[in-house]
This record gives structure tokens, sequence and C-alpha cells, in this order.
């Protein structure tokens, strides 16, 4: 009984243990971006909201922020229409060169950020583009087009045929099979695949040091720049507002995970 | 009362009826997926306002059957023909066929009306024509009052009349049901058949029905086409299936039967002899056709076709009790016996004694009260 009651007491200790150690980073800047002084320090000698207002105020933050809302919604509405376009392809038909189809849009999984992000400058430079938006947004839509992919293949995978069999059955012509039942019962999919396409994509530094300018750099390039020359906790302010929006994207997505499942349930009766 | 095409044109005869009155012909249909035959030259008719079930075990071909006459899958060659209209170019959503499916497929992001309504919708039916027919429908099936609910608050047997009522919504010229009692439990199966079964009569709806349970087959049908590896084996009345199966597949798998020992006396005509212990019995001469006199052959008796007698009168054979099995309504009774081709035979009373007459161990002889029975060639 005792010896029982220590495996636990262990068991549980490794879990808290586990749990603080993931969250231990952000806990350590979301209460730096308290410190009253301009030092990033831990633990802070005295709590203010200054940093917060800095941060809020700082020009190059917000245009970073304003940039990466524009990059993230062109960038993953994009790739979801194309991914989505290929997921269907690929669930639907039989065709040459499927697999490697499948590989070479599957491979950004593979390819190091920096790698398609050097590529993009040197081919940008190549061309004579300038360093706009269009650049940053088409290399964005690579780095997440995986992840829209994955996420609508599944969905489609476990969609039962036999709702579009009823539908046409019933007299629906393709094009109304795929508008009245095929996108409303993949929706779940779609949204939360754009979901976590935005996330990422809002999130991503590696690539778009290297493929954006002074002009179109988003958050996280703005939030580098900011570090090499400042030390002070706004980036930590910057960091907590962050993982909050973050967070409430993933709620949503979650959300929709949930009822993702709740109508697999429903298939299944 | 709702109109269906096929009732509209009972007890008259239609201009475009094919003279021997098939309403849906399948002619000489295969189908192939990859190099595996799923459907190999099956054809068979299908009056008008009959229920035909398909009948077979899983992977006989009875659902990709019922998938090509929907216009789900395009068959390798052959043709169907609806109505006297040859459809087999024709996409499903242009055969105006009603399908029920196992997992009845409602749509799940719509309520019932919305389901119900989705075909009347999709043909551009007027708002108020739609309303008339929904609310018919739903009469039909005893859901009025359920127009807004979800298919998910539903109960199974529910679920089940709201596909009914969307399949029939579109007046089809056929019906399909996709093994539609499966997932039912067997309470509510039974009245669900005769449910269906009523509805079906009323309407005088054509049905193909695929079901692998030979009960429920036997119980629904006008008549039955038995499948199996992909090949129509028979079809017919259930009656005729169950008393003249034309193969051994056939005999087995519809109905229980006992598979006995016997011995080819003589042929007269399409009829021949077979003996077995004092007895000899009347069968059809075609299956046969072949064997010499006093070739072995397989005797096919079902078990209700048997009775226990005391040893040493006119019976077929004999055997010692092994088991029973109580039914209600009556006992089945295992013998071992070394007549038997496999396993035991059993013997099916009626007696609610007839457990404590003969018990386990007792010997017994079995007598046949029948003079009509089938027999094969014994399997090499």
């Amino acid at each position: 009984m005792d010896s029982c009651g220590a495996l636990r007491a262990i068991g549980v200790a490794i879990v808290a243990i586990t749990l603080a150690f993931v969250l231990l980073p952000a806990l350590v800047v979301a209460i730096a971006a308290f410190n009253a002084r301009a030092v990033l320090a831990f633990p802070p000698d005295a709590l203010s909201l200054r940093w917060f207002a800095k941060a809020l105020a700082y020009d190059d933050f917000r245009v970073g922020f304003h940039n990466g809302l524009i990059v993230t919604a062109f960038a993953s509405s994009i790739a979801l229409v194309v991914g989505s376009a290929f997921a269907f392809a690929l669930d639907r038909y039989s065709f040459r060169l499927k697999r490697t189809i499948e590989s070479v849009l599957l491979a950004p999984l593979v390819i190091p950020h920096f790698t398609i992000g050097l590529g993009f400058l040197i081919l940008a430079a190549e061309l004579g583009a300038a360093r706009g938006f269009a650049v940053v947004i088409a290399c964005h839509v690579i780095l997440v087009l995986p992840f829209v992919l994955r996420s609508v293949y599944i969905s489609l995978r476990n969609l039962d045929q036999r709702f579009e069999l009823a539908a046409a059955s019933l007299g629906a012509p393709p094009r109304r099979v795929l508008t009245s039942v095929t996108i409303p019962l993949l929706a779940p999919g779609l949204v939360s695949g754009w979901l976590f396409a935005a996330i990422l994509s809002f999130n991503e530094f590696t690539a778009s040091l290297f493929v954006t300018s002074q002009r179109t750099q988003t958050l996280p390039v703005a939030m580098y720049n900011y570090v090499r020359e400042y030390a002070d906790p706004s980036m930590a302010a910057v960091s907590v507002i962050y993982i909050v929006a973050t967070a409430a994207l993933l709620t949503i997505a979650n959300a929709f995970f949930g009822l993702g499942k709740v109508l697999n349930v429903e298939n299944a009766r | 009362m709702l109109k269906m095409p096929a009732e509209s044109a009972r007890g008259v005869p239609a201009a475009n009826a094919n003279a021997d009155g098939a309403f849906v012909r399948i002619d000489g249909v295969s189908k192939h997926f990859g190099d595996v035959p799923a459907l190999q030259d099956a054809s068979v008719n299908i009056r008008r306002g009959e229920i035909l079930t398909l009948l077979g075990p899983s992977g006989g071909g009875k659902t990709t059957l019922l998938n090509v006459v929907a216009g789900f899958l395009a068959p390798d060659i052959g043709s169907i023909h609806i109505d006297g209209r040859p459809v087999t170019d024709v996409p499903p959503y242009r055969r105006e066929i009603g399908v029920l499916f196992q997992n009845y497929a409602l749509f799940p992001h719509m309520n019932v009306a919305s389901n119900v309504a989705y075909g009347l919708k999709m043909r551009g039916t007027p708002k108020a024509e739609i309303q008339r027919r929904l609310a018919e429908v739903l009469a039909l099936v005893r859901l009025t009052g359920y127009q807004t609910r979800r298919p998910r608050q539903l109960s199974g047997g529910q679920q089940q009349r709201v596909a009914l009522a969307r399949a029939l919504a579109i007046s089809p010229k056929v019906l399909l049901l996709d093994e539609p009692f499966s997932a039912l439990d067997k309470n509510l199966r039974g009245s669900m058949q005769l449910e269906l079964k009523d509805i079906q009569r009323k309407l005088g709806v054509t049905t193909i029905f695929v079901t692998h349970d030979q009960s429920e087959a036997l119980s629904l049908s006008d008549r039955i086409a038995v499948l199996s590896e992909g090949r129509i084996r028979q079809v017919g009345t259930p009656d005729a299936i169950y008393r003249r199966p034309a193969d051994r597949f056939v005999a087995g798998f519809v109905g229980d039967v006992n598979v006995l020992r016997a011995e080819l006396v003589r042929v007269e005509g399409e009829t021949a002899f077979v003996g077995l212990g004092v007895a000899t019995l009347a069968v059809p001469a075609e299956p046969l056709r072949g064997l010499s006199q006093g070739a072995p052959v397989d005797l096919f008796l079902r078990p209700e076709q048997l009775h226990l007698t005391a040893r040493g009168g006119t019976s077929l054979c004999e055997g010692v009790i092994a088991a029973h099995s109580y039914q209600g309504g009556h006992v089945d009774i295992h013998i071992a016996s070394e007549s038997a081709v496999y396993g035991r035979i059993l013997v099916r009373q009626t007696q609610s004694d007839a457990a404590a007459h003969w018990p386990v161990g007792a010997e017994g002889a079995i007598g046949c009260e029948t003079q009509e029975a089938v027999a094969f060639p014994p399997e090499p």
C-alpha cells in the first residue's frame, strides 16, 4: 500500500515537472513582460504594464502586425483553395505520378524553412521581382500547403461516400452534390485546415526573414530586428499578446475539431 | 394519396412495357474490379410493382448489381433498361431511382424536412408542392411533426423511416433497398419489415431489395435472385427457391438443410428416384443427368420434412440423439448418423414433449413425410 502510494506520488511529480517544463519558457517571458524596469530580467522587482503600452505604440510592431495579417489571410486562403483542389484530386482520381505529386506537395514538411526562404530570395533576385507582398505570400503558401492538404485530405477520406451517392440518386447533378452536401460536410476540415495554416503563417520567422523587406516585414521579423538593438521587456509584452491571440485561434480550431468528431459519430450510426 | 408512376399505370397496359412484362431489365451485366470479377453475365427481369430480392453472401455481387442499377457503377458490358428505356449510360441523377442505404446516409447538416425535400428541391418543384409532398410522405412513414428534428436526434427506426420518405418523395420509378434492416435490433427489424412491405404494396413501387439474410428474403420478396461468386444462381418465388433449389449452393444457403448419402435408383423422364434406407424419393432429374444407376448422390432434405420414429419402421436412416434445442414452437433435435454427409442431421419436431420423448443418447430412426426433395451429385 505504501509503496503503491509512493509510486503514485512519483508519477504525479513526473507529470507535473513535464508540464512545468513545457510551460516554463512562456511563463518566464510572460512574467518578465510585467517588469517595471527597462531590463529583460526574471523575476521582476516591480510590476507595470508600461511595456505593453510601448509595444502597442511601437511603429515597427504595428506595421509588422498589419503586414502579418495581410500575408496570413492571403497565404492561408490561397493554400486552402489549392490544397483542397489537390486533396480532391488525390482522393477521388487515380492518375499517373499520383504518389510523386503527393510527395512533392508534402515536401515542405521536410525542407528547412530557411532553404525555402533562401530559394525565394535568389529566385526573386534572378527574376528581378521586387521584394513585395507577392513574394512573401507565395513563400508562405508553399510553407502551409502541406498542412491544408493533409487536413482536407483526411476529412475527405473520412467522408462516407454514400452521402454523395444519396444526393446523386435524389437528382443532384455533380456540382449541386458538391455545394449542398460535400462542402458542408467537409466544413470542419476546411476551417481547421485554414486556421492551422493561418497560425503557422502568422508565426513563421525563418523563411520570412529572407523574403521580407523593411516595407513588408511581418511581426516575428520586426521582433527579431527589435531585439537586435534593444533588450527591454516590450519584446516580452509582444510575446504575451502573441500567445493570447494564438491560443484564442487554437480554441476556435479545437471547437471545429470537436464539431468534426460529432459529425463522425453521427455518420457511424 | 401519393402518386407513383407504377401505381398510376397499374392495371393499364403500359405502352412501353416489354412483351415479357419486365419493368427493369438487367441484361448480361458483368463488372470487374481490377482483375477480380464482381459480377458475371447477370441477367434478371423485375416486373412492375414487385419486390425482387438479391440474396447472397457478402462478396456475392448483389451490392455491385444494385450499384449498377442505381448508376453508381458502370458495367463493363451488359445493359440496364428501366420502363423500356435504356439507362446504362444515364447518370444516377437522371435515373429517378430511390435508394435506401444500409446506414441511411441522412444528411447530418439538414433537418428531417430538408432531407426529405432534397430530391424535390433538386427537381425545382414549386415550394407549395414541396410542402404538400413533404406532409404526404411524412404521414406515410408516420413521422408527421418531426420536420425540424436533426437526424442525430432520431432513433435508428425513425432514421430509417426518414430515409425511406426521402427516397419515396421523388416518386421513383424503382426503389433500391441496400441491406436496410441490418443496423436495427431484432425486434425493431421485424416491425420495420412489415411496415416497409405495407408501404411498398400501398404505392406499388417496383423494388429491388439486397440482403444476405435468407429469412428476410423469404418473408419479404415476391421473387428472389440468389447470387454467389458474381453469378445469379437461381431466380424464383421464395417457395420455389426453398423447395426446388437449382443447385447445391442455393439449397445450402436458403434455409436449414440436411445432406444425406443416397443412391440413384432410376430416371423416368424429368423425375429421378433416389433411394435411402427403405425409402425412395422422387427428385428433379436435371441435376443428376449423366449419373448411372446406383451412383451415389447427395439428397437434400429440410429439417421439417423429417421426423423421428421408432427403429424398424420405414425409415431413411438411423442415428443417436446428440442434442436438443428448444425453440418455443418447435424443438430442433440433432442426430449423429452415418448417413449425414456433413455434421449432424437436424430434425424439427413440433411436439413440445419431443425432448423428453427422445432423450440425448437414445437411438432413433428418421422418417420422411415428403415426396418432394432435391438431390445433386456428390462434391468431388
